[in-house]
């Protein structure tokens, strides 16, 4: 089982991307044995609303027993108290917020009361650090990437909260990870598209150094190719048990209620 | 055969203490990608006692060393660039002459000086003289400056290819950093400039835009500092190209401009 906590659908508007719709995702999942999918709204990161993509994305969604949405929610915008009930209703592994791109604070009071209304439904809060290598977006594509304080703030922000943390390199990783309790820590997730393999071995050591509980499969696709997470898993010498917490058992574990 | 063209190895006399671990690891996720040979080159004293992109002859020399000393180590699995400075003419060409005579198969530029600067011609010359191919160190679309290196685009490449027509040259790390679109549409008719697609992006619709823009027979497969991404692309154009034209990429059009004899079967 492979399940990718990280996949969007739609268009990117900084430059052509193939493969946008579900069906292409699919197909994409098909060809690298990915069972499930956790899919985004990718064009409303960048819509003063961003709630108004969800209905499009329950809809398409819902066509596949293979893809489960994770709709945006704005905690700016009046009314996202119900568009997150509606959620929870609905069933979801998690909703996201992207607050370097909806610019709004990412330690501000709107993410905190985000936060807090996450953790008392027991609803994972994702996000992503970043979409593109910065080194290669468009010149007018001005957003910060989501900083470690701000994961480190928000896991703070409430002892019930779970965050799903996407597309971070290592040194942010070790950064919020051991700059958090254990009991902090053990609420956040990370998905392994953006940690580098053999011959640095950042994955490796991370497992090492902080367990593969704390990993998920993400892939990003299909602004990056999906092959990758999987090439980085069969680089390494994993326990089956571990690789399968890191494919899909952890993500199945977040779509449990947690623990109180 | 696989041929990653763009591998680069550590040393003792460097800043980082676990550059054993660090080859070993190239090495083992190598044999286990299936890569036949490792084209390497050895960036000086990577910052030690000189610049990693500004190398002193000193580390030069013995980066250079360092990477016959692997070769020597590993002979069926090794292979070298010279790494050179331009900044330091003739040491650069007594590099060149002395790395060939000793088996080492192409020139790596790095940053020491822009692509299209009139020092890298006689090392171009050289180049062309000992039918060497030349990676050069690319920022995909430099749009300003930046400290540690003297970074060239893929325009500045054309303009130095333009001016060596017998030399190939290799447009390192597509998926290394900065608007690989821009330079895919710089070298389209550039027909000695060869991609290599390593680096640690992963983009979706990059393969296929270098595919559209230099065709396969100008694609190079390679790494970098990335074995895992490397390994991704490699999967995925094995599903995009016919069998003939995966071959290309993983051997085909290495062993075309690399001097003869230099990747031998197993």
């Amino acid at each position: 089982m492979r399940t990718d906590v990280s996949a969007f659908l739609g268009a990117y508007p900084w430059r052509k991307v193939p493969g946008t719709s579900a069906t292409a995702v699919l197909a994409a999942m098909e060809r690298t044995a990915i069972d499930a999918a956790w899919v985004s709204h990718l064009p409303s990161f960048f819509w003063r609303d961003p709630m108004e993509g969800n209905a499009w994305l329950y809809d398409t969604a819902s066509r596949s027993d293979r893809l489960a949405a994770v709709p945006a929610i704005h905690p700016g915008f009046p009314g996202w108290e119900q568009e997150l009930d509606g959620a929870a209703q609905a069933g979801v592994p998690a909703v996201r917020a992207d607050p370097t791109w909806y610019g709004i604070d990412a330690r501000g009071a709107e993410m905190a009361r985000l936060a807090k209304a996450c953790a008392s439904l027991g609803m994972p809060l994702m996000l992503a650090v970043r979409l593109e290598d910065g080194r290669q977006r468009h010149p007018n594509d001005r957003v910060d990437e989501l900083p470690p304080w701000a994961v480190r703030s928000l896991i703070r922000s409430d002892p019930s909260l779970r965050l799903v943390v996407t597309h971070a390199e290592r040194t942010f990783i070790e950064e919020v990870h051991f700059g958090s309790t254990p009991a902090e820590a053990a609420r956040i997730w990370w998905d392994i598209t953006w940690v580098w393999g053999p011959p640095e071995d950042h994955l490796a050591t991370l497992i090492d150094t902080m367990g593969a509980a704390r990993f998920v499969f993400g892939t990003g696709q299909p602004l990056r190719i999906p092959e990758n997470p999987v090439a980085k898993l069969d680089l390494l010498d994993l326990p089956p048990d571990d690789r399968a917490a890191i494919e899909s058992g952890n993500a199945e574990l977040l779509r449990r209620p947690p623990r109180r | 055969m696989l041929i990653d063209v763009h591998a680069h190895f550590l040393h003792e006399r460097t800043p980082r203490k676990d550059w054993r671990e660090r080859n070993a690891s190239r090495l083992r996720a190598g044999e286990r990608v299936g890569i036949s040979w490792h084209v390497a080159s050895v960036l000086g004293s990577w910052g030690l006692r000189s610049p990693i992109y500004f190398p002193s002859p000193e580390d030069v020399t013995l980066a250079n060393e360092v990477q016959r000393a692997l070769e020597a180590e590993h002979p069926g699995r090794i292979r070298g660039y010279v790494v050179v400075n331009p900044n330091f003419t003739a040491h650069a060409i007594a590099e060149i002459d002395r790395g060939r005579s000793l088996g080492m198969v192409g020139v790596k530029l790095a940053a020491s000086r822009r692509a299209d600067d009139p020092l890298l011609d006689p090392v171009c010359d050289r180049a062309a003289h000992h039918g060497l191919p030349v990676l050069q160190h690319i920022w995909q679309h430099r749009r300003r400056e930046f400290a540690g290196q003297e970074a060239s685009d893929a325009l500045e490449l054309a303009a130095l290819a333009r001016r060596h027509p017998r030399v190939s040259f290799i447009l390192a790390h597509i998926g290394g950093g900065g608007d690989w679109l821009h330079s895919l549409r710089a070298v389209r008719d550039v027909v000695n400039i060869h991609v290599d697609l390593s680096g640690s992006g992963v983009d979706g619709g990059m393969l296929e835009a270098c595919i559209a823009s230099a065709g396969v027979e100008r694609l190079l497969w390679g790494c970098d500092l990335t074995i895992d991404t490397g390994w991704a692309k490699l999967r995925y154009l094995e599903r995009l190209l016919s069998a003939a034209d995966f071959e290309l990429v993983r051997a085909g059009n290495a062993r075309r401009i690399f001097p003869a004899g230099s990747f031998p079967e197993a």
